[in-house]
């Protein structure tokens, strides 16, 4: 297993964390809080107050998982919620039918796993999240997760940092592909190698701020070319402190750092950050370079098997399709990386049943050097499997229900848990993933659409990314009744773009339709090899109007 | 008519002023006229409940007593709508209907 462990101090503040939260739980009960008092507290720990009962959502950081932490997931989905779990586009997990009573008791069992609920929620910096790749993907330039980590363990119940205007998100990547969506992200980091030193090839970060989703998406821009990868945590600093002193703390809809890097202009922006971040670099309080060695420690690959055969056999069909859809290049040779679709037909997308985590599990103990990661996509990934051990790792899943070869298809829609869980929403968006994904439930209709990336919000604050997806949908609330908005030419990845919206919205019956007729346009007009979203960008919003609206 | 309506401080589950206390089934929520800010500050104070609040609500075509106004309040009183075997009404194959 190569991934972070506990020390005696993480996991005396965790611990002593959780006593907290029992108190605090335990006088709330008692009348001694109001829930004015409380409510703050209980969302420091990750715990919401959604439509039927009590949100927890568990922190992943980066996404990654041992097999030890996805069964005791399963224990708790038995014990306190209803037997599953939802996977978030911010590679966190989370319950949906939690007890208030039970919540320290929860936070206790999950601290004996080395997992917590801290800054899942409140204006503070969130779960830190990675290309979900990290530490396997043949085109990264190192494992970007032991910055992820360090970062963490800097910014975690920091004084400056706990308090901020909003709340703020990081992405780290290291690779050309961006599987992280790392420009909608408020700080986002792409490790690279120095572009200025001659081949030398000193590590590095190309730095972007002011990205988002939200009311008011940006995409993040380019603050830095190279910050040198022991000077990152002074930049981040900078980043904070002007975030800090300049935000509109007096309105919460322009209070994201987005707001201020679009009101002060990019330039003024970069300039208050770079002043700032050559005052910190005089005081010397970056993280010693003995920390970060003690992380990146964690973080050495397992010890791979030399001479594994590098040919899978694709005598079974089936199987053959699962692995061209569902398996990426690894580093080593005779490994590949395995996508676990969770957006089989009928269920709801990013949702996984106890059962199923304990599969998942004993796969990724079996196969995988017991890792596992949680995709922003809502799937999972077994990140380090000998090629050989593909067919007895696919047997498994489709006998659990996990081995629809989808990823990045039609059907792999990422959606949030909208109106049928959450308060903030205004429409419902799983019912809408649902048709859509029955409505091109057929294999070689996706397959031929190519990769078609459909993400659905169920109200403006974006969590399914409606923003970012090649064709996007976001639910409002019309008079109460739930109304529908078409976006189109969105992308997350190195491509980045923001979607437009098409026009008038659509009822839940009238959304599903549209979204086919974008669909047959594209089929219509498309290029050899065009995906949707190169044909959109060639076209533009004229060459789909027509054919959405007649 | 005026329901209140909020989540059980202990469980989270969605619960229904019935007139005596607090009930789990929105047929049996009473219609409290304009007396429901006196009876959410009385609540409120014995922490049985977090989050009361007023919903506008009519009489129910499909027979029960009452159906919230507003689509979310239908989605709490019946649960979600994709998971119809997490409902308070399981067996009920047409209770969905009721909340769209």
């Amino acid at each position: 297993m190569t991934v972070y462990k506990y020390d005696q101090y993480d996991h005396a503040m965790v611990q002593a964390r959780v006593e907290d939260f029992r108190d605090q739980t335990r006088r709330r009960i008692a009348g001694q809080m109001t829930d004015d008092q409380f409510k703050p507290l209980r969302l420091k720990n990750g715990l919401y107050l959604q439509l039927h009962a009590y949100m927890l959502r568990i922190a992943i950081p980066y996404g990654t998982l041992n097999s030890t932490q996805l069964r005791k997931l399963a224990q708790i989905a038995r014990k306190y919620d209803r037997g599953y779990g939802h996977f978030t586009t911010r590679q966190n997990l989370q319950f949906h039918w939690i007890k208030l009573e039970d919540a320290p008791d929860i936070l206790g069992e999950l601290a004996e796993v080395e997992m917590h609920c801290i800054q899942t929620s409140g204006e503070s910096i969130r779960n830190i999240s990675a290309d979900h790749y990290a530490g396997a993907a043949a085109d990264e330039i190192m494992d970007p997760r032991p910055w992820a980590e360090t970062l963490r363990q800097m910014t975690t119940f920091m004084p400056e940092f706990s308090y901020l205007p909003r709340k703020f998100k990081i992405a780290v990547i290291a690779a050309e592909e961006d599987r992280a969506a790392m420009r909608w992200h408020d700080f986002g980091l792409r490790i690279v190698k120095n572009p200025n030193d001659d081949g030398a090839g000193e590590i590095g970060f190309e730095v972007y701020p002011g990205g988002g989703m939200g009311r008011t998406p940006f995409i993040a821009y380019k603050s830095s070319d190279f910050v040198p990868q022991h000077q990152i945590l002074s930049y981040l600093q900078a980043v904070l402190r002007v975030w800090n002193r300049n935000a509109r703390r007096d309105n919460i809809h322009k209070q994201r750092m987005k707001i201020l890097v679009h009101e002060l202009g990019e330039e003024e922006f970069t300039r208050q950050v770079e002043e700032e971040f050559r005052h910190i670099l005089t005081l010397g309080t970056d993280f010693p370079q003995a920390e970060y060695d003690r992380i990146a420690g964690y973080f050495t690959p397992p010890p791979f098997e030399g001479g594994l055969p590098d040919e899978i056999d694709r005598s079974d069909p089936d199987f053959a399709v699962w692995v061209d859809q569902q398996v990426a290049p690894h580093k080593a040779p005779g490994y590949a990386i395995a996508n676990i679709s969770l957006k089989a037909q009928g269920v709801t997308g990013g949702d996984i049943t106890a059962e199923q985590m304990e599969i998942v599990a004993d796969l990724a103990e079996r196969y995988s050097f017991d890792e596992l990661r949680v995709a922003h996509t809502q799937n999972l990934v077994l990140p380090h499997v000998r090629k050989q051990d593909l067919y007895a790792i696919w047997q498994t899943l489709r006998e659990a229900g996990l081995a629809d070869a989808n990823l990045d298809l039609v059907t792999d829609i990422i959606a949030c848990p909208g109106l049928d869980y959450c308060t903030l929403a205004n429409a419902r968006s799983l019912p809408v993933a649902q048709q859509i994904a029955a409505r091109f439930a057929d294999p070689e209709r996706q397959r031929d659409m190519g990769e078609l990336k459909i993400k659905i919000s169920g109200c403006i604050n974006a969590c399914g990314h409606h923003h970012a997806g090649h064709i996007g949908i976001l639910g409002v609330d019309r008079k109460g009744t739930e109304n529908y908005q078409l976006l189109l030419g969105g992308s997350g990845a190195e491509d980045v773009s923001q979607a437009k919206i098409t026009g008038p919205g659509f009822d839940e019956a009238g959304i599903v339709d549209a979204v086919e007729r974008a669909i047959e346009r594209y089929r219509e007009i498309r290029d050899p090899g065009e995906r949707f979203l190169d044909t959109y960008r060639r076209v533009g919003m004229d060459g789909f109007k027509e054919a959405i609206y007649g | 008519m005026k329901i209140l309506t909020g989540n059980d401080l202990k469980t989270g589950q969605v619960v229904w002023w019935d007139g005596q206390g607090w009930s789990i089934h929105v047929e049996d929520a009473a219609d409290v006229g304009d007396q429901a800010d006196s009876i959410l500050a009385r609540e409120d104070a014995a922490c049985r409940v977090n989050g009361g609040y007023a919903i506008d609500a009519e009489p129910d075509p499909a027979g029960r007593r009452v159906r919230p106004a507003h689509i979310k309040d239908r989605i709490r009183a019946y649960g979600p709508t994709v998971r119809p075997d997490l409902t308070l009404k399981p067996a009920d194959p047409n209770a969905g209907t009721w909340v769209i």
